[in-house]
């Protein structure tokens, strides 16, 4: 995944539109393959020893029960995550009632919604700047394959053409409920690793 | 006496462990490669979180704020010394009405002084 380093300032609105169409077209044109599923070292076997076994569960622990997620939320399926955040449903069992604004003190993108081309260089680049490890979870429709929206020449088929995607949660919008399988989900992928492999 | 002071000494020394420990910490998972570290341009970047800011972002203040601000604090200033005459009146009597005029006439100057270089009339 390529990144984009920091420009230098530019005031003329012209110049402005002209700069930010640049980025976005560049974005478009190197996205248009899927960054494959980072799922790879799922499948990988190791020589575990017990100390290696007992550090990797600690850690692990410690990482899947604190997800904290990053407020990206471009469009509605954020009302699904709202719900499932809220005392009904309460993510807080989980360990991640707490959604942090910033992405550098995250650990989960929960990717809500239909994302357009415009956006798509600012999520990734709130991507780019959350901390190690980070998850990604695609909520929805649009966030699979673009949805009932895919057709159209400024929506983004899908996240996993931005950023890497860990676990997909179907629907238009998912019930909490299924958001909330998602998260089991994550937290059990995140049970299976280990600091050997690379993840 | 001694035992007090050697309870200090061992809170400090306990203060300067802890604080080292903390500040090691990260650096040992880093080297046992427990940490995963995938640096970036953008991650690196001092700049913490969300997006650049786009166009001019010097933004210029009203140089009048600066006159009201020194206003605040010259009658500020005056209020705080109010304060504590108004609460002990009866004790400090007639000298300490004296003093306190004074006080008040020196600020009075200056503040009208802003008033006739027409700070107060918002431009």
């Amino acid at each position: 995944m390529e990144v984009a380093g920091a420009r230098g300032y530019i005031y003329p609105d012209k110049e402005l539109d002209r700069e930010e169409g640049q980025v976005i077209e560049e974005v478009k044109a190197n996205s248009q393959g899927v960054i494959p599923d980072p799922d790879g070292w799922l499948e990988e076997e190791l020589e575990r020893n017990i100390l290696l076994t007992t550090v990797d569960a600690l850690i692990n622990w410690g990482q899947r029960s604190s997800l904290w997620t990053v407020i990206c939320f471009p469009a509605c399926c954020a009302f699904e995550f709202i719900a499932a955040n809220g005392p009904r449903f309460d993510l807080s069992r989980f360990g991640m009632e707490i959604l942090r604004a910033s992405p550098r003190q995250a650990d989960l993108m929960i990717t809500a919604g239909t994302l357009t081309w415009k956006m798509a260089p600012n999520v990734r680049r709130i991507y780019n700047q959350m901390a190690e490890p980070k998850w990604v979870i695609a909520m929805g429709a649009c966030a699979i394959s673009g949805g009932i929206f895919a057709s159209s020449y400024n929506v983004v088929p899908g996240y996993n053409h931005i950023i890497p995607v860990d676990v997909y949660v179907p629907g238009c919008p998912p019930r909490p409920e299924a958001l909330i399988h998602g998260i089991r989900m994550l937290q059990n992928k995140i049970a299976k690793k280990s600091i050997l492999k690379k993840g | 006496m001694l035992t007090n002071y050697g309870y200090i000494g061992l809170y400090l020394i306990v203060a300067v462990l802890f604080t080292l420990f903390m500040v090691i910490i990260p650096i040992v998972l880093r080297f046992l490669k427990i940490v995963p570290s995938h640096p970036n341009p953008i991650k690196n970047a001092t700049f913490e979180c969300g997006m650049e800011t786009i166009g001019k972002t010097w933004v210029q203040f009203n140089f009048h704020y600066y006159f009201y601000a020194l206003i605040f604090l010259a009658l500020d200033v005056l209020v705080v010394f109010l304060y504590p005459w108004a609460v002990s009146l009866r004790a400090l009597g007639i000298s300490g009405f004296v003093m306190i005029l004074i006080l008040i006439f020196i600020v009075f100057v200056g503040y009208l002084y802003a008033w006739r270089k027409k700070v107060l009339e918002w431009k």
